[in-house]
């Protein structure tokens, strides 16, 4: 019997009992959407990390050099409270950073804290007021959605004119143009020349929620001792420049602060591949677990489909008999029962694959992550699907192919 | 007719003995004790004979249907099916012997339930490895000949307990095999279709079929021209009847 006949036969068993053969395949069924949508899941988390989150928080081929890194994760009680001893980050340290290094950049100065915008009697609170230079909007890729940014002159002038987060200008003018109003922070009034397009969220934290003044404005006293910034934040053209930026910026602070060969640095640079790694951490965790739970769905799938052979081989043993008097011999037998078992299982593979394929999709539509179905994890699915029907039918069919055919057709 | 010439070992049957055995036996090992269901069964079959194999239950005659059938092999002795001795051959090969050589009629016709006359009668050919065209034009006039022509899609349970077995007629002689072997052919049909059964059998015999068949009904048997009586596991009587 050819191989294409068996998968036909099966196929027409399947057909014939379709419930026995729906709990057949369930188990390989959940094994296959749980590698289809988790695969697709820890994907989109990926690209979610590496593009949007690390991207928005720290930026591509950017630096910040910081005090300590400020997007950590288990960090201990003694090494935060050395991180709050180290000198902080001061103008003149930034000024001489941006301009002793010898790499295309584009340089900003970066401070911020929370507090509250008002305007015309109505408060906005936990707001994110930021202390800025001008290219901090080219380097965050910040595109301003009514109005302009601010200049360079603005800037070194330290004029009290801000840009607007869309959360915050949407909150305070409801509809109405926020241009040219004026704004109070802690008391000191400043023109609106900007708002800022909407940046969406991250993780459910809005990221439009921001106010920005130039660094050396009355913002300053707001965000910062006089004189300090949180961070300079440094944008080259190239990982491997950003690589060189960082070695120049690292020998500049050391010089500049007269450390000794042996003492650690005092400061920080944080890039985005240091934001990655707690998400690698949690990713490695997740291609751990993941692959076990569906190791685990796919046992208990064979085995049920093992079952369900085995129940087939003892109910069709006639029909096994019946079969060998007509001339079929023990691999005609063995082929149409692994068929069978091969066809349940990939049959609950294809299933299981539009299922995570569904999953997918519906989570791209309803979530902001960009889930998306890798097509290694479609084959591994049908190759997984394929292998556990294998495995699972090689005893059974054996079984039904040993059968003496008088004693098969002897049975009721 | 003259008796068959004496065989020995060693020899090799007559070219128009389709069936031979010598000192055919089978026993059984129940473990307290071995069963000798046949004990050097002597028995030679020409082309076109019509034999019926009778004999009480216990007398050994499934036993010898099931070793000319090639479905067992015997414990000692030959058994020489058209020329070649399959008393030592392996399961695939008698496997294929059952496929081209042997053509089974069932008491209990043997039908696959969930499948179409057709199919049921395609399923020698399948295992003979036919195309799926050949092997269903094959089929087809293996219907026809039985007067099934017409019910080739139905079901075995859509059909009488007489055209259930014509498929299985139909599904024995699909791959023109050397011998027809039918076990209590009418033993599930009433008395009017048993001699419908036998009528097509008769026809069979006079396009020469080789025809052995087992049962316990003198009024059957005697449709056959030869009778072979078993008893105890040995032939009793073996009788030609006068043309």
């Amino acid at each position: 019997m050819h191989a294409l006949e068996a998968i036909r036969l099966a196929f027409r068993q399947l057909v014939a009992q379709k419930l026995k053969s729906g709990f057949a395949l369930i188990g390989v069924f959940i094994g296959v959407t749980f590698l289809i949508g988790s695969w697709s899941i820890v994907n989109g988390m990926n690209t979610y990390m590496t593009e949007k989150f690390a991207g928005t928080l720290v930026g591509v081929n950017t630096f910040h050099l910081r005090r300590a890194p400020n997007v950590n994760f288990d960090v201990d009680d003694s090494t935060w409270r050395a991180w709050r001893r180290r000198p902080r980050i001061r103008f003149t340290d930034a000024e001489a950073v941006a301009a002793g290094l010898t790499i295309p950049v584009i340089t900003a100065w970066y401070s911020e804290d929370r507090g509250a915008v008002e305007y015309n009697g109505r408060m906005a609170k936990d707001i994110t007021l930021e202390g800025t230079t001008e290219r901090y909007f080219d380097i965050m890729n910040l595109k301003i959605d009514q109005g302009r940014p601010f200049s360079a002159q603005e800037s070194k002038a330290g004029a009290t004119v801000v840009v607007l987060g869309h959360d915050l200008a949407e909150k305070l003018f409801t509809g109405t143009s926020p241009i040219n109003r004026i704004v109070r922070i802690h008391g000191i009034s400043y023109r609106v020349i900007g708002v800022v397009e909407r940046q969406g969220n991250l993780l459910g934290i809005s990221l439009d929620k921001f106010v920005v003044a130039p660094a050396l404005s009355p913002i300053q006293r707001e965000v910062n001792p006089p004189g300090v910034v949180d961070a300079l934040i440094v944008k080259t053209n190239s990982p491997a420049e950003m690589r060189e930026g960082m070695d120049q910026t690292e020998a500049m602070m050391r010089s500049r602060r007269h450390l000794r060969p042996r003492q650690e640095d005092n400061f920080a640079m944080m890039t985005s591949e240091g934001v990655l790694d707690f998400w690698n951490k949690l990713s490695r965790i997740l291609y751990a677990v993941g692959p076990g739970l569906v190791l685990i769905a796919l046992v208990v799938g064979g085995i049920v489909i093992m079952n369900i052979m085995l129940m087939a081989v003892a109910e069709r043993t006639r029909e096994i008999g019946i079969r060998k008097s007509l001339g079929a011999r023990r691999r005609d037998i063995l082929r149409q029962f692994l068929a069978e078992s091969v066809t349940i299982a990939v049959v609950g593979a294809a299933f299981g694959i539009g299922a995570g394929v569904f999953l997918s999709v519906l989570l791209n539509v309803a979530t902001p992550l960009p889930a998306t179905v890798s097509p290694a994890s479609i084959l591994l699915g049908v190759l997984l699907g394929g292998g556990v029907g294998v495995v699972a039918g090689v005893y059974p069919a054996s079984r039904a192919a040993r059968l003496d055919p008088i004693v098969a057709l002897r049975q009721e | 007719m003259s008796r068959a010439q004496e065989f020995h070992t060693g020899d090799m049957p007559q070219p128009d003995i389709v069936i031979l055995t010598h000192k055919l036996s089978r026993d059984y090992d129940m473990g307290s004790e071995v069963v000798r269901a046949l004990r050097g069964v002597d028995l030679q079959i020409r082309r076109n004979e019509y034999v019926a194999v009778m004999g009480p239950s216990g007398s050994g005659k499934s036993t010898l249907m099931n070793l000319i059938g090639c479905l067992d092999t015997p414990t000692a002795g030959e058994y020489w099916l058209n020329g070649q001795q399959v008393s030592e051959l392996a399961d695939d090969d008698l496997a294929r012997i059952r496929n081209k050589e042997i053509g089974f009629v069932f008491q209990t016709f043997n039908l696959l339930p969930r499948a179409s006359a057709l199919h049921n009668v395609e399923l020698p050919l399948i295992y003979a490895g036919m195309a799926s065209r050949a092997r269903h034009d094959q089929a087809v006039s293996a219907l026809t000949r039985v007067g099934l022509g017409d019910r080739m899609e139905h079901k075995p349970n859509e059909l009488s307990g007489g055209q259930r077995q014509r498929v299985a007629i139909a599904r024995a002689l699909v791959n023109n095999p050397s011998i027809l072997l039918a076990d209590e052919p009418t033993g599930n049909l009433d008395s009017t279709t048993g001699q419908e059964i036998m009528g097509v059998f008769a026809e069979l015999h006079r396009q020469g079929q080789t025809i052995v068949m087992v049962t316990h009904e003198a009024d059957i048997a005697a449709h056959a021209a030869r009778v072979v009586t078993l008893r105890d596991g040995l032939i009793a009587t073996d009788q030609q009847k006068a043309a």
